[in-house]
């Protein structure tokens, strides 16, 4: 229970009420920015940051460096997961050379 | 052009390296020998995103997810759907709703069947737009219907605040919302269950926070990682649960760190808390009655409480026989393994709101994957 | 009145046929004849709500989505009927708006309406405006297209981005105040079709893909000629504002109405011809493969997901809502 999406706050159309448009995509909807503006913060602090948007407010402020950390952390693994299996692969080739020219040696 | 946030959490490089990292897990975790995992997304928003992205069928077979009740629109009663229709039948009534909820069955009709009929239903997006509704006729009355669970109860109470504030004293709320909490405890201690960990609510946790599951891992020894609701997010959270359970850990993870604080959405919960207080209970469809599972407003708000304003038919409506909502809610059968799937309870002729909603479990399989019924 | 609303029609749509005011259209066959060998004969009744929306009106649809059912068939359109029910109370002026447009619409496509009708009812007995169109096309000797004609190994080719027309119109219609760059995409497809011809005579399918989208044509191809059909959801297009209204809205775009798209399905040897011909004409431009025909799943339509898994996709039932779950 759950439909948010992300968007930008591109303009502040009212600061009495928060009200700002937030852009997904291309597309614009006012949005109620209240409850990701700091006590004694202007709603217009938040021009240009990505929020997390649900039936019209927006409900958290994106962390970006979470996200990319996220990101990296799972690239970093495929990496991982490529070498290992490179590795992996080599070892056999290794190994069956070794099994076919010189099957005798194997068991020394 | 991308749509960021978005496109790089359905990666399907990422996706190919958490699967085989989830295959290599698997003989770690001494249960998976014996049958498969169970792991239970709450959510439906997860449910949703597993069949639109044919999860399921990426992983191994000793990984089943099991889908949870946690879909506001599967679990209304069909008496509350009647109370819907009954405020929007009346000629002063303009009724406005989320779409989720117009194709739920009453015992009678659905709300879409209604404005068929001549009541004034609309659709909305959000409920300021209801209240901007209320402010442009003022000679109407304007009811919002309020379903969702914490991740909406900020979004709603704003708006009575706001409505307050403006005096407009011509909208009210019919509020339906239910909390997460003691779903997850009534399913937790539901017998008939075999759970070996959770794939926990995101949005729903960007306003409570995570540590309100620390009841989970400590009480009842399940890991359970906070997941957004991107693929990625779904095989990442499913890949640190696994992790947990290979571990022998059993805590509460957050992989949605980029949008849920660990302490919730302060703002969020004032909002909430000046405008509800819990129930003492309320009545889900298929799990019957539960604790402290549903907010009413309060008495400082009681001008703009929709049940206060109007008489409403109140009646508790039991499902059809047939139905077996229930067990599918608490994931105890599958929605193939219902007696009455894809026959006397299609899309098209539902008899339960699974197969009406669209993160319905029973929707789900029937237009995303499995046609045929299968004897449980 | 009654003459007040024939003069409107009868004046904007001005030509011989509908002027001479009989009670009758009346075409030589031998005109006829000089188009194909077999007539195509259609009609659809537009009920569109709002009247009227970004990128077109229930007049320009009214032609346009006859014309298209003809073209579908490979044929050329040629003459089209129009009927008309007035909710009592509508302004005139919006008579005069709608009229105009389907004139500008049945010139762009090269179509005559040469007789109609028009009734006026009590208010709350019609909505606003309905019309029906029926039209008459001539389908070339030798052509011979049909829903039943997919076989495996055929490719699936559209004529651009879709969901336009689906998204213009929810917005218009719901106070979900977006604000999009999103038209309809109403237009004409009948020269698309025949340039396609022109490069291959033995296309196999086609269909445009209005009410329901490209996922239903697609389970109607699959059904008629009980074939599987694949397609990747990579290779389908669609226009970024339309992807972030659906992602705001909770909608699959699959399923999204068109007004001006076409799924078009073509033997393997055709492909190329086909799409180079499709992207030569301004009305696919953006054409793209987006799958194939296959021989397993009958009767079902699969997509390949972005992600990689894969899933079934179904017919619609009902109209697709916007959600917040």
């Amino acid at each position: 229970m759950c439909l948010g999406i992300p968007g930008r706050i591109v303009e502040v159309t009212d600061p009495e009420t928060m009200t700002a448009m937030v852009e997904v995509g291309g597309v614009r909807r006012p949005t109620n920015i209240c409850f990701i503006v700091a006590d004694d913060t202007p709603p217009s602090a938040y021009l240009g940051e990505w929020v997390l948007v649900h039936v019209g407010f927006a409900m958290s402020l994106i962390d970006a460096a979470e996200a990319e950390r996220t990101l990296a952390m799972l690239t970093e693994l495929g990496e991982i997961q490529a070498e290992i299996d490179a590795m992996q692969q080599s070892n056999e080739a290794n190994f069956s050379l070794r099994g076919t020219d010189h099957g005798h040696e194997v068991c020394r | 052009m991308a749509m960021k946030y978005v496109d790089e959490f359905r990666d399907p490089d990422k996706a190919r390296t958490l699967v085989a990292e989830i295959r290599g897990l698997i003989p770690r975790i001494p249960r998976a020998g014996e049958r498969p995992l169970q792991i239970m997304e709450v959510c439906g928003g997860h449910t949703h995103a597993i069949f639109r992205y044919g999860i399921q069928q990426m992983l191994p077979e000793e990984v089943e997810f099991v889908h949870g009740p946690g879909c506001p629109v599967c679990v209304l009663p069909m008496g509350r759907v009647d109370d819907c229709v009954a405020i929007a039948e009346r000629p002063e009534v303009i009724f406005t709703t989320f779409g989720d909820a117009m194709r739920v069955p009453g015992s009678q009709k659905s709300l879409l069947k209604a404005k068929a009929e001549g009541a004034d239903v609309r659709m909305v997006y959000s409920p300021l737009d209801a209240l901007a509704i209320a402010r442009k006729n003022p000679g109407r009355e304007v009811v919002f219907f309020g379903l969702g669970f914490e991740t909406t109860m900020p979004s709603t109470a704003m708006t009575l605040i706001q409505a307050r504030r403006a005096g407009q004293t011509n909208f009210s709320l019919f509020c339906n919302h239910i909390t997460i909490i003691p779903t997850i405890r009534a399913i937790l201690d539901s017998a008939d269950l075999q759970l070996d960990g959770f794939i926990g609510p995101g949005h729903v946790s960007m306003v409570i926070g995570t540590r309100a599951y620390d009841f989970i891992a400590r009480d009842y020894h399940k890991p359970i990682t906070v997941a957004g609701f991107e693929p990625l997010d779904v095989l990442h959270s499913l890949w640190m649960v696994l992790r947990q359970l290979a571990e022998g850990r059993c805590e509460v993870e957050n992989q949605y760190g980029r949008i849920v604080p660990e302490a919730g959405n302060a703002r969020a919960l004032a909002a909430v808390d000046e405008v509800y207080e819990l129930r003492p209970f309320f009545e889900w469809r298929g799990l019957g009655s539960i604790d402290h599972s549903g907010v009413r407003i309060r008495d400082a708000y009681a001008a703009f409480d929709a049940e206060r304003k109007f008489s409403v038919p109140n009646v508790v409506v039991a499902d059809p026989k047939a139905c077996q909502c229930g067990e599918v809610l608490k994931g105890v059968i599958k929605p193939h393994e219902c007696k009455v799937f894809g026959t006397a309870c299609t899309p098209e002729m539902p008899l339960g709101s699974l197969m009406v909603s669209s993160e319905g479990a029973c929707a789900a399989y029937y237009s995303y994957g499995r046609r045929e019924r299968v004897p449980a | 009145m009654r003459r007040l609303i024939d003069e409107v029609f009868v004046r904007t749509f001005d030509n011989a046929a509908l002027s001479a005011l009989e009670d009758q259209a009346t075409i030589a066959l031998s005109e006829l004849l000089a188009h194909g060998d077999r007539l195509a004969f259609t009609t659809d009744t537009y009920v569109v709500d709002p009247l009227f929306f970004p990128g077109g009106d229930i007049g320009k649809l009214a032609v346009a989505g006859t014309v298209n059912d003809l073209a579908m068939s490979g044929a050329r359109p040629l003459f089209l009927s129009c009927g008309v029910v007035l909710e009592e109370g509508l302004p005139v002026e919006t008579l005069h708006r709608v009229a105009a447009s389907m004139k500008q619409m049945a010139d762009r496509a090269g179509v005559k309406i040469v007789t109609g009708d028009t009734k006026v009812v009590e208010r709350g007995a019609a909505d606003k405006m309905f019309i029906n169109t029926a039209g008459i096309g001539v389908v070339p000797a030798g052509i011979s297209i049909s829903a039943a004609n997919a076989r495996p190994g055929d490719v699936v080719i559209v004529n651009g981005v879709l969901g336009d027309h689906g998204t213009a119109i929810l917005i218009a219609r719901n106070q979900l105040s977006l604000e999009a760059d999103i038209e309809s995409d109403c237009q004409p497809l009948d020269g698309l079709v025949a340039a396609m011809l022109s490069s291959c005579r033995n296309i196999h399918c086609l269909r445009d893909a209005t009410r329901g989208g490209l996922a239903t044509v697609l389970n109607e191809f699959a059904q008629s000629s009980n074939v599987g059909i694949r397609i990747s959801e990579r290779d389908v297009p669609l226009r970024e504002e339309v992807k972030g209204a659906c992602e705001i809205l909770g909608l699959d775009p699959l399923y999204l109405a068109n007004e001006g798209r076409l799924v078009a399905v073509v033997p393997p040897d055709g492909a190329d011809a086909v799409l180079a011909a499709m992207r030569a004409h301004p009305s696919g431009s953006s054409a793209a493969i987006i799958g194939e025909v296959t021989d397993e799943r009958r009767g079902m339509v699969t997509m390949q997901t972005i992600f990689g898994g894969e899933r079934i996709v179904d017919m619609l039932v009902g109209e697709q809502l916007p959600r917040i779950c």
